[in-house]
């Protein structure tokens, strides 16, 4: 069984997906037990084939006993063996953290909600273990149709929101199957490690550039780096909040995922960052999307829309640290998939926790929060201090990593942006806390005192973990970064 | 001139697909009605598959279907006979993900439908604003 880590990750979920439709139209009770078991049997697997991968080497699985270039290939290394742990962790996660507030919003839809998670976790998976560019199209449909409708359940603007999700990312779709039609045009082969060995000899030629941009230009629609990231506020604002805290943590750093494994992997460093000209543009592009993010999140006026621009902001980081093209640069942008992912969820479910209380997000609503809600509130401030960069937060370490690697480069202008977007995120945050600690809520009670009014515990709980894994994931940067990251970087990066 | 000509006609298939893909891409962002907007997407999905079978094709050739069975070995099968099935089987596959992002998209406009009562962004916009006023 343990040979077959690879291929048990995606079909487990996989159908358990069709059990769970199946379960809602005879028992409703039944769907979140199924959808908990696919979860933790993709959650072991991954964590099974990190170790794998950490004792043995990289992992090839032949799917249906091909061999590749011709059969599809699952290919886990160092990279995606990082990566997948993480997703599977966050959906596992957040399976406990949003249990009751979607029995509160979709009653009579659990059925297909939890067939959408798991198929949605399973589109991610199955984009970050896949050694076939073709093969991860498919994968990345099957995500982003799930998503659209995850996101599309929500009621009033979420529909609309959820549309124009829909032309953008179907854009940014097309965009990546053109592009590896363009490669397929030139070397004749979908198999990554297959295409990475031809590709050098033609590396001079038009149509692997044109293969390059194309692919790229659609990642970036898909992972929402400013100017394309029109579709993301919209459609995390209007959403409902148990299927965003699965959706913002998980679907841009995947995306940033597939860039760095297309950039490094399929095509090597030193066609990637053959021109200092492209990778410098690249960088400031970055730079630019930091900075003009967090200027549009400082003029949003409800919690969830402001960590959607933040989000954006985070895109910048990774996208900026993997063109910087040297050792920190990578590395930072690896490690800030990791501890983006935790933290966007932190932040997320405490988000989620104060709309179940509330029902409503605007920083008009939140007055007294403190009190009312102490260890949502808690939680959010830990979620805050790790994206702001405070040590010992995870959050810290990650940009430490790409501040260096902005200095190494001496690209002053992405470091600038850096600290610009943390200076950005300290005011963002503490205009909520002021908010929440110094306003007292308008109603008086009769004992003076406004009651604790926290979300349940199966709520409170995962979300303090989340919190605690934050720290933890910080004081264990060390050795995250020098036995795992320091492997994932390919040969020849400086 | 001649070199202009000569690569517009020896590329045909590309320009196709181009403009095709061109009109998809128009009627998504210059389009006010949704449907209108979901109908590009679907052409511009389409201009990609165009694009994919065109490239599987080779002059002479013929369906690749080796005729004289597993054991007639007398003939030597050439590959520059048969037309390359890949392409058509990768867009078995987008066609299959086309029809499904179409129903979403569809499936969406109908709840928008349902909550505006119109299809027109424009007038969408309009409730919108008024909403919030």
């Amino acid at each position: 069984m343990s040979d077959h880590f690879p291929a048990l990750i995606i079909v487990v979920p996989l159908l358990s997906a069709f059990f769970i439709a199946a379960a809602g139209w005879i028992r409703r009770t039944l769907c979140f037990p199924i959808a908990l078991f696919a979860m933790t049997v993709s959650l072991y697997s991954a964590i099974a084939l990190l170790c794998e991968v950490v004792t043995e080497g990289r992992v090839i699985y032949h799917l249906g006993g091909w061999s590749p270039p011709w059969g599809i290939a699952y290919d886990i290394d160092y990279l995606n063996g990082i990566v997948l742990v993480v997703v599977a962790a966050v959906a596992f996660i957040n399976l406990f953290a949003t249990r009751s507030s979607v029995a509160l919003e979709f009653p009579r839809k659990l059925g297909p909600f939890y067939a959408l998670y798991v198929l949605f976790v399973t589109g991610l998976l199955g984009i970050v273990v896949t050694g076939d560019a073709f093969n991860l199209y498919v994968l990345l449909e099957i995500a982003a149709l799930t998503g659209y409708a995850l996101l599309g359940m929500g009621e009033g603007r979420a529909p609309l929101a959820s549309l124009n999700y829909i032309f953008m990312g179907t854009i940014g779709a097309s965009f990546y199957l053109l592009g590896i039609g363009y490669l397929y045009l030139a070397t004749g082969s979908l198999n990554m490690a297959d295409i990475a060995t031809l590709l050098p000899e033609i590396y001079h030629s038009k149509v692997v550039l044109l293969a390059f941009i194309i692919c790229m230009t659609g990642l970036f629609i898909k992972m929402a780096l400013f100017p394309l990231h029109f579709w993301l506020p919209d459609a995390y604002a209007y959403s409902p909040s148990a299927s965003i805290s699965l959706i913002a943590p998980l679907t841009t750093k995947v995306m940033v995922y597939v860039m760095i494994r297309i950039a490094l992997t399929v095509f090597t460093p030193r066609f990637s960052f053959a021109s200092p000209t492209v990778s410098a543009s690249f960088v400031w592009l970055a730079a630019i999307a930091i900075v003009m993010a967090s200027i549009m999140a400082l003029s949003q006026k409800s919690v969830k829309k402001m960590l959607a621009y933040i989000i954006i902001a985070e895109v910048g980081y990774m996208v900026g640290g993997l063109w910087l093209g040297n050792r920190n640069g990578i590395t930072g942008a690896i490690l800030h998939i990791i501890n983006d992912a935790a933290m966007t969820l932190c932040v997320f479910l405490a988000a989620g926790n104060i709309l179940f209380k509330l029902k409503q997000d605007s920083f008009d609503h939140l007055q007294g929060l403190f009190r009312k809600m102490p260890f949502s509130m808690a939680a959010l401030v830990i979620g805050a201090l790790s994206i702001i960069g405070v040590p010992p937060t995870c959050g810290f370490f990650s940009k430490w990593y790409l501040l260096l690697g902005g200095i190494d480069a001496g690209q002053y202008g992405f470091v600038a942006a850096l600290i610009f977007s943390s200076l950005v995120n300290v005011v963002l945050f503490f205009r909520i806390f002021e908010i929440g600690f110094f306003e007292s809520a308008q109603e008086h009670h009769p004992t003076g005192r406004a009651p604790i009014e926290e979300a349940p515990l199966e709520m409170l709980v995962p979300l303090m973990v989340v919190a605690a894994l934050l720290i933890v994931l910080g004081f264990y940067t060390g050795d995250i970064v020098n036995n795992l990251i320091r492997f994932a970087l390919p040969a020849g990066i400086a | 001139m001649d070199d202009i000509l000569s690569i517009l006609i020896s590329k045909y298939n590309y320009w196709g697909y181009i403009i095709l893909m061109m009109v998809g891409l128009y009627a998504m962002i210059i389009k006010k009605n949704l449907v209108k907007k979901i109908i590009g997407m679907s052409i511009m999905q389409t201009a990609i598959i165009f694009f994919y079978v065109s490239i599987g094709v080779k002059k002479n050739a013929t369906i690749p279907i080796i005729t004289h069975g597993h054991n007639g070995a007398a003939d030597i099968v050439r590959a520059s006979d048969y037309i390359n099935p890949l392409p058509h089987v990768l867009m078995l596959t987008a066609i299959v993900v086309a029809v499904a992002t179409l129903g979403v998209a569809l499936a969406l406009a109908i709840k928008i439908y349902r909550h505006y009562d119109t299809l027109e962004e424009d007038e969408i916009h309009d409730f919108l604003k008024n909403q919030a006023e």
